[in-house]
């Protein structure tokens, strides 16, 4: 599915004044096309996020897009009240999909995620790994055309982590779905992405494209992931510093 | 349930049993000694007699279910319509500004004070005491109703938009569900409120129900019928609120993984 963004601009009401949360962003993104989009915390990632899910509206600027968006959270946000399976049958069943369809569709699901034992557990019996595999279940389950991705994987530890940058490339290079992945982990990033989008700090705009054209799968380890990784940290680098900096000023004004 | 948990909670169980029965001793002993005279402190076993005979002649079991009756309607009452009222509350600002100021305000007024004002309006009847069980209940759910509406983590209202949750299935898929265990404690404590203010109510005008058998009791001067109604409340008490209640709320929280 292509995705147009066009001078995405976004404010927020703070107590006194307003934040600027997004400004003038453009992306384009190609049918297929798995995008990262990298920058320091606060820049705007997840609000870009919302607006192109259509949870929030843009104070300016169009978005174009066709078709179902799928978006997961940074926390697995699946329902506690409801089994594993439920959670993942959840949206067929709001579209009022015929039982026996929904418990082979979610059976499915459940085997591409390496849940089937966990069926029947609620999600506070799973870990932190198996929680966000639960939700990717739940959000392919409706077969998204767009998969919106908001730091799925920066709750959980290192290993369990690498793991699914494995799954998640692979799942891609099945589905041929269009991924569009937020994260604050350059590594992550140029591991996942086709193209490497690098944020400003706030208000957030993209200040440079990265295109990433190394043979898949990745691994977070390989030379050229890290050579790359360290080119776009220099880039990145400028923005924390000045979060870093605005941090520092806020202290400041608040000690005084 | 483990074997360990069964085994813990029978340990648990032998212990209050054998606390209960060393109370009954005490008060035995205190009888037997003649402490206070018997006939205001009764043996157990005339205790226990009178409590067989309330139930052999169903004075007991007519006054129970008259006392329940008036909480089910006036508790009833109050659950639906608090539980509306406070869901209004949450979601509605203006109203919150001007109702939830009121309910906050009558909160702090006792629940018995409402009884005058009762037998003003519906002279000596029933509805004069469901009207107090109302008054006495309605706010406290208004609250937790509003409360927990309040505390819905907004991820989940999130994560139910892109599921494609729709118009009433937002309420019925992931509010409700959302909002039940805090709802359960209310209700608990909603129909603790009701519980107490029946009480009052039925021991203050004179009207068949329990609290009528207790001021009975006291009337003729005789103990053992007050204590042996102080029981059957008490148990009525332990039934809901541990039981009931309890169980709900053990295996709602049990469910999300709160325990
Ligand atoms: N609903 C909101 N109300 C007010 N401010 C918000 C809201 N959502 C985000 N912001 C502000 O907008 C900025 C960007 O937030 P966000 O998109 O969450 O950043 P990121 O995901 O890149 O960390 C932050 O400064 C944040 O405080
Ligand atoms: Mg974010």
């Amino acid at each position: 599915m292509r995705l147009q963004v066009k001078n995405i601009s976004k404010k927020f009401k703070a107590k006194s004044n307003y934040v600027g949360a997004l400004d003038q962003v453009s992306l384009d993104v190609k049918s297929g096309e798995f995008i990262c989009l990298l920058g320091p915390s606060g820049c705007g990632k997840s609000t870009l996020l919302n607006l192109i899910a259509g949870l929030e509206a843009p104070d300016q600027g169009e978005i174009y897009s066709r078709g179902k968006i799928g978006l997961m959270f940074q926390e697995a946000a699946l329902f506690p009240w409801l089994k594993v399976k439920d959670n993942v049958g959840f949206g067929l069943k709001m579209q009022k999909v015929h039982r026996p369809e929904i418990a082979e569709q979610v059976d499915k699901y459940l085997s591409m995620m390496h849940l089937s034992a966990f069926a029947e557990a609620y999600p506070h019996e799973l870990s932190g790994g198996m929680k966000q595999r639960a939700a990717l279940a739940r959000t392919l389950i409706l077969n998204p055309d767009l998969l919106l991705m908001d730091e799925p994987f920066a709750a959980l530890d290192a290993q369990t982590r690498e793991r699914l940058y494995g799954d998640l490339q692979k799942i891609w290079q099945e589905t041929k779905k269009t991924i569009i992945f937020v994260t604050h982990n350059v590594r992550e990033a140029v591991c996942l992405g086709d193209r490497v989008e690098v944020f400003t700090a706030r208000p957030g705009k993209i200040k440079k494209e990265f295109k990433i054209n190394l043979s898949r799968p990745r691994n977070l380890n390989d030379v050229a992931v890290a050579q790359i990784s360290n080119e776009i940290m220099q880039e990145l680098k400028e923005e924390i510093d000045k979060v870093a900096a605005e941090m520092a000023d806020y202290k400041k004004h608040q000690n005084d | 349930m483990t074997k360990v948990d069964l085994k813990r909670k029978g340990r648990k169980l032998i212990i209050k049993i054998i606390f209960l029965l060393f109370l009954l001793l005490i008060w035995w002993l205190l009888y037997k000694i003649h402490f206070w005279p018997a006939w205001l402190f009764p043996s157990p076993r005339q205790v226990f007699k009178t409590l067989i005979k309330g139930f052999a002649n169903h004075t007991f079991i007519w006054g129970i279910l008259i006392s329940m009756r008036r909480l089910f309607i006036g508790f009833g009452f109050a659950l639906l319509v608090g539980s509306f009222v406070g869901f209004l509350l949450a979601k509605v600002k203006i109203i919150n500004e001007t109702v939830g100021f009121l309910v906050l305000g009558l909160q702090t007024l006792p629940s018995i004070c409402w009884l005058p004002l009762a037998l003003l309006w519906f002279g000596l009847n029933e509805k004069a005491i469901i009207f107090v069980v109302i008054m006495g209940s309605i706010m406290s759910m208004t609250i937790a109703m509003e409360s927990a509406v309040k505390n819905i983590p907004p991820l989940f209202i999130r994560a139910g938009k892109m599921l494609g949750v729709q118009g009433w299935q937002l309420f019925c898929h992931v509010i409700f569900p959302a909002i039940l265990p805090s709802f359960i404690t209310g209700i608990k404590q909603g129909w603790s409120f009701a519980w107490r203010s029946l009480m009052s109510g039925e021991m203050l005008f004179i009207t068949l129900g329990l609290g009528q058998l207790l001021m009975i009791g006291r009337q003729l001067n005789d103990m053992s019928q007050v204590m042996a109604v102080m029981l059957v409340i008490i148990m009525i008490g332990i039934i809901f609120d541990k039981l009931i209640f309890g169980v709900m709320e053990n295996s709602v929280r049990r469910k999300w993984g709160l325990k």
